[in-house]
């Protein structure tokens, strides 16, 4: 059980304990102090409190999601750890106060009436005092960090959310479960062995004290298994006897944003730059916006991008120019603004379109997207979409005010449209699931939704390499959109791996592996 | 002369908590300090041992000015005892005794024999409370306990704030006993803050009266009773005649 999981569980547990460690010892070591500075200090405890509150009631993906422009668009380890380490503060700070607080006045008073100096008095009675307290606060933080940081993944860092967003974007359940088991089971043990060294202190007992070493040595055993020997060997590693390698030495990174196709991508695009010696790190599971910074920042190689995304999202444009007009501003606009070279179109478009089941478009007679106009029915998307123009430009050329909207998740979008829980959908042309739950996709006559031709994005500096864009050269206009769909078909529906699915597609567009 | 306290003024925002307080203290000699509540016999008490600082007087010990030491080493020289007796809830019995020992620097062995024979003369033989928490302590154990700390570091004098007046009758009864055959043994001075002037009477050698942050009287009880200075120290000695009368009254037809 588990097999692919364990393959991958290195990297992402390694990722996972660094990121955690690194945030809770920094927290603990800015709020410690500022805590004894605010107990004594009315005057700060008030704004420093206040201010970590504030920072608490940031959603922890969304808080991660802003030090990366807060890094300077920065993505990985350093916007990940940032955003855990001010997490882990709050509950430390808090109950430093709290705990130095309440410390009792007469025995303050008492430890400088026996001729402490403010300083021994800090150091022999009012932390060993508050201790208990301070500690509490560390556990809860410590439970919070390694929570909070499955959410590392969009950013860029790995972590055992690699598996949770990856499982729910390709609906493999499984990974879902190995991650949030793992990293449920490391914040309990994390947990009871800062509880064991408490206790240990506490008591004075030494073998509590061993018991929580050997306990740090359980959560810290499965770095062993990285250390000896370079990564899990895998398809990554493959090598082509004989070929010149003009891209050896050279680490590629790639994007793939969270969802089966680009992890696809991401696969497919990783086998010729191996092939030619490149050494592949893909950053999986990252928000558009932030591997988009990335991208202009130079910290990622390479992206696959969609135009109409580009169009509205990055360039802020609300006119929809033909497919092929679109293609080419959007290339000559990154190209002027950012140096990103559009490298080429891959060949298929990944639009949206209105998706109606066949009984559905039977019984309410729908064929284009104003039939819907009027009709007592549901749609639903994805949150953002309903913000976005091409829902407004839709609703008002075709009239759809009338219909109720729901924001879901697109993973469930399917099973709630098959259901009759909604009636229309927002999906993706690329989906495989189109094919599988029979949907009918409804006409656009005034093309209200822009084209989303997808095409490689390359860095300003990744793009001064020849051999790079040379290992390339296979895929451009490779996938048909019924070739995509039937890749993504194979990861959402047949629940094959990414990988398996990334075979298959390399092996319809090369005829070789 | 030991001890003495001359012009000391506290004030708290426009309260004048203590006002030109002077007096003075002899090697071995004990002061009770009485008056109403809120009369100032805390802060007196503090401004000694510099958890206040005057806003205006001095205060000296053995001919040094209170200034001119650290506060923290000022205080290692003059024993505290407070109400609460404020024993470290996280160290032994015998730590606490410990403590200020080990804030002069005294090695191990002569602390540990310090703490040894005051745990002994108070009344709780270390091997018996030594390792005990203060926790697993009566009000009257820990008190002696806050004795025997705020004797450990030899100080000449010792500040006692309501030292007794948490305890019940015959364990404060028991304690009075006790500090005297203490003070016998080690022959320490103290000013001890008290409500009641049968205590006062017991304890001390004599007797300061406060009011409104001043001393309207002191001297010893005998010239306290014989000549009160006025009728709030009249006053003041009104209630504990009364119960000597009846007690005596009581005891002598039965
Ligand atoms: N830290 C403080 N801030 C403000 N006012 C204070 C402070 N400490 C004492 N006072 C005031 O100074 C006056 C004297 O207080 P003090 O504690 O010395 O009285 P006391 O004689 O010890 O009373 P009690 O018998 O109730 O203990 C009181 O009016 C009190 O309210
Ligand atoms: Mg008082």
């Amino acid at each position: 059980m588990f097999a692919e999981e364990w393959a991958v569980f290195p990297g992402h547990y390694a990722g996972h304990l660094t990121l955690s460690f690194a945030a809770i010892l920094s927290g603990l070591l800015v709020s410690v102090p500022l805590g004894i500075r605010a107990a004594g200090d009315a005057r700060l405890a008030g704004p420093v409190l206040g201010f970590a509150s504030v920072v608490q009631t940031i959603p922890g993906i969304a808080l991660l999601a802003l030090m990366v422009p807060v890094m300077g668009g920065r993505i990985g380890f350093w916007p990940a750890y940032a955003a855990l380490a001010l997490y882990s503060v709050l509950p430390i700070l808090r109950n430093t106060i709290v705990g130095l607080q309440g410390v009792d006045a007469d025995l303050r008073e008492a430890a400088l009436g026996v001729g402490m100096t403010a300083r021994q008095r800090l150091m022999q009675v009012d932390l060993p005092l508050a201790a208990p307290v301070i500690v509490a606060g560390l556990r809860t933080a410590s439970v919070w960090v390694v929570g909070a940081a499955t959410l590392s993944t969009p950013v860029g860092a790995e972590s055992l959310g690699n598996y949770i967003f990856q499982g729910l974007q390709t609906r493999n359940w499984g990974a879902v479960l190995f991650g949030c088991l793992v990293s449920a089971a490391l914040a309990l043990a994390l947990d009871q062995v800062i509880r064991l060294f408490e206790l240990s202190a506490a008591r004075r007992a030494r073998r509590l004290a061993i018991a929580g070493i050997g306990g740090l040595g359980l959560i810290l055993a499965p770095l062993l298994t990285q250390l000896s020997g370079p990564r899990a060997a895998g398809p990554q590693d493959r090598s082509f006897v004989g070929e010149v390698e003009p891209l050896s030495g050279r680490t590629v990174t790639l994007a793939a944003k969270a969802f089966t196709e680009q992890y696809i991508l991401a696969d497919l695009i990783s086998r010729p730059l191996e092939a030619r010696g490149a050494r592949i790190d893909v950053r999986e599971g990252l928000g558009s916006a932030v591997a988009f910074n990335a991208l202009i920042s130079g910290e990622i190689d390479m992206s696959v991008d969609y135009t109409g995304t580009i169009w509205a999202t990055i360039m802020k444009r609300e006119d929809v120019p033909p497919r092929a007009v679109m293609y080419s501003e959007t290339s000559a606009w990154l190209w002027e603004n950012h140096g990103i070279l559009a490298y080429a179109p891959l060949g298929f478009e990944n639009a949206y379109a209105y998706a109606v089941t066949r009984e559905t478009a039977r019984e309410y007679g729908l064929e284009t997207v104003g039939d819907l106009s009027d009709k007592p029915l549901t749609v639903a998307s994805d949150p953002e979409f309903f913000g976005r123009p091409e829902w407004t430009r839709t609703r008002d050329i075709y009239g759809l005010s009338g219909l109720k909207t729901r924001g879901m998740d697109s993973t469930f979008m399917y099973e709630a449209i098959a259901s009759g829980e909604v009636d229309v959908i927002t999906a993706y042309t690329t989906d495989g699931r189109i094919d599988a739950y029979d949907l009918v996709l409804l006409d656009e006559p005034a093309g209200a939704l822009p084209p989303y031709d997808a095409f490689i994005l390359v860095s300003a500096e990744a793009a001064k390499d020849r051999a790079l864009l040379e290992a390339l050269e296979p895929l451009r206009h490779a996938i048909s959109s019924d070739l995509m769909r039937a890749a993504n078909g194979r990861v959402d529906l047949e629940r094959q791996r990414v990988r398996e699915a990334a075979d298959w597609l390399w092996l319809q567009i090369t005829g070789s592996d | 002369m030991l001890l003495s306290a001359r012009d000391l003024t506290k004030r708290f925002g426009d309260v004048t908590a203590v006002c030109g307080v002077s007096f003075s203290l002899e090697a071995g000699e004990t002061l009770a300090l009485i008056g109403a509540s809120g009369c100032g016999k805390t802060t007196t008490l503090k401004l000694l041992n510099r958890l206040i600082e005057p806003d205006a007087g001095e205060v000296r010990l053995g001919g040094e000015e209170a200034h001119q030491l650290p506060a923290h080493e000022w205080r290692r020289r003059i024993g505290y005892v407070i109400q609460s007796a404020g024993l470290f809830p996280h160290m032994s019995v015998a730590a606490n005794v410990a403590v200020t020992p080990r804030l002069l620097g005294w090695e191990d062995d002569r602390i540990a024999r310090r703490t040894r024979r005051l745990l002994e003369l108070v009344g709780l033989p270390a091997q018996a409370f030594g390792t005990r928490r203060p926790e697993a302590l009566s009000g009257g154990q820990a008190q002696r306990v806050g004795l025997a700390r705020a004797l450990a570091g030899e100080p000449e004098i010792v500040l006692m704030d309501e030292p007794f007046s948490a305890l019940d009758p015959l364990t404060k009864d028991q304690l009075i006993e006790d500090v005297a055959h203490l003070r016998a043994e080690l022959g320490f001075a103290a000013v001890m803050v008290t409500h009641d002037f049968s205590e006062a009477l017991r304890f001390a050698d004599r007797i300061a009266v406060m009011q409104a942050g001043r001393v309207i009287q002191a001297g010893t009880a005998r010239e306290l009773i014989a000549r009160p200075a006025d009728a709030a120290v009249e006053a003041l000695l009104e209630a504990p005649r009364r119960t000597a009368e009846s007690v005596s009254a009581a005891f002598a037809s039965p």
